[in-house]
């Protein structure tokens, strides 16, 4: 065997060994990189009270209720298990019924009391007449009916 | 048939004819992409005009993608077949990815505040690209740690190629853990999500980074090229004036 040959082949080894490694160290952590547990995560697993979690899903249509001094309570679904959801503080622009949320903070006698919400953007990107004609059309997947025409109309402006 | 392009008088004349090319084909899409993206192109339906952050934060992340990947491959090549154009390629391919990940780092982190309501979170996706970040600082300061210009091209050479699993792990990083930045919009199952309409610009954005990229990097191997001959010429020099001394005398300046 030619030197190089020896050189490649102890390169493409070493990369070989270095990948299986760090799949089974990302597998092994998998529970740490995760950034939200879903509702159903969170029923399953009997998370404890108070234990700091962030808490990701849909915010339920119709849940979002003002309650006053800047409080407000919504429903986080992931259409098979919802979690009530109190928070007081502003909200981010994106935030909408029917849109992907990540509220981080802890339950609280079934309810889970939020100190941050973050807004979740998905990966479609369109200009709001499309929005628009997808919805008459009745072929709309994507978050809240009026919502979203709200939100088209006030980026016409 | 690397072997044709491993020599640099071939290769400095190859470099010499594509590099105008490279750089009018940069300015000419660079303009249309940025008319179309931040003037012709419509508002997002959610995101209203924050999504023109995109024109410049997606081609940004593919190039820090892209760049670290050809990194690796020169590295490979060098450790492996010795050639030393695939040394210099390396080396001037470091500062330029550095640069295209800073900017991605820093245009999402200016997107995120608006849209998510945070400029960071240690989500998968944004903790993997800020280590790819760190490993081309560390390529860069290992490369130029030795003062034997060779000792420093071999150990920073495996760190890239180690660095190199990081690269799949940011492309999938969205797929595999749930993270608060979104999945990819142009390659997906059954067709981008994304209007033509703005896909239109940003693939123009990302065809004037690339040729951006292949024209800072001819400008930088030629450098690179070049400053090989002088320290040879230095060295050819010193060695000349330690055995016979003022007979000798060096052309002023040459040296330099």
């Amino acid at each position: 065997m030619k030197r190089k040959h020896k050189r490649l082949t102890f390169v493409v080894i070493a990369l070989g060994l270095l990948g299986v490694a760090a799949g089974l160290v990302l597998s092994a952590f998998e529970e740490n990189i995760v950034f939200f547990y879903s509702p159903t995560d969170i029923a399953e697993n009997n998370v404890a009270e108070g234990r700091r979690i962030r808490l990701g899903g849909l915010v339920e249509e119709g849940s979002v209720k003002k309650a006053g001094g800047a409080v407000v309570n919504f429903r986080v679904t992931d259409l098979t298990t919802v979690i009530a959801v109190t928070y007081k503080g502003l909200l981010p622009d994106l935030f909408s019924e029917g849109q992907g949320v990540v509220a981080e903070g802890a339950l609280q006698g079934g309810v889970f009391r939020a100190d941050e919400v973050l807004a979740k953007h998905d990966e479609t990107y369109m200009p709001p007449e499309v929005a628009e004609a997808l919805k008459k059309s009745g072929k709309w997947k994507g978050p809240g009916e009026s919502q979203g025409e709200n939100r088209g109309k006030d980026n016409n402006k | 048939m690397f072997h044709r392009f491993a020599n640099p008088a071939r290769f400095l004349r190859l470099a010499a004819a594509v590099q105008p090319w490279a750089a009018g084909a940069t300015v000419v899409l660079l303009a249309t992409g940025l008319v179309l993206g931040l003037v012709a192109s419509p508002a997002d339906y959610q995101q209203g005009e924050t999504v023109r952050i995109m024109y410049v934060h997606v081609p940004s992340a593919w190039m820090a993608i892209f760049c670290y990947s050809a990194l690796a491959g020169a590295c490979a090549v060098a450790l492996i077949w010795k050639h030393p154009l695939a040394g210099l390629a390396a080396r001037a391919t470091a500062p330029i990815g550095a640069a295209f990940t800073f900017l991605a780092l820093v245009t999402g982190s200016l997107w995120g505040k608006p849209m998510w309501g945070t400029w960071w979170v240690w989500d998968a996706r944004l903790t993997s690209v800020l280590v790819l970040f760190f490993l081309y600082l560390g390529y860069m300061a290992l490369d130029n740690a030795f003062d034997d210009p060779g000792r420093g091209a071999k150990a920073s050479s495996i760190l890239a190629l180690v660095g190199f699993v990081n690269v799949p792990i940011i492309k999938f990083s969205v797929d595999w853990w749930n993270t608060l930045h979104q999945p990819s919009s142009v390659v997906k199952m059954g067709g981008p999500a994304i209007h033509p309409s703005m896909l239109t610009p940003l693939l123009l954005m990302g065809l004037a980074f690339t040729t951006y990229y292949v024209w800072v990097l001819l400008i930088r191997i030629r450098r690179e090229i070049i400053a090989t001959k002088i320290r040879a010429l230095q060295m050819r020099q010193a060695a000349g004036q330690g055995a016979a001394a003022p007979a000798a005398a060096p052309a002023p300046g040459e040296a330099r």
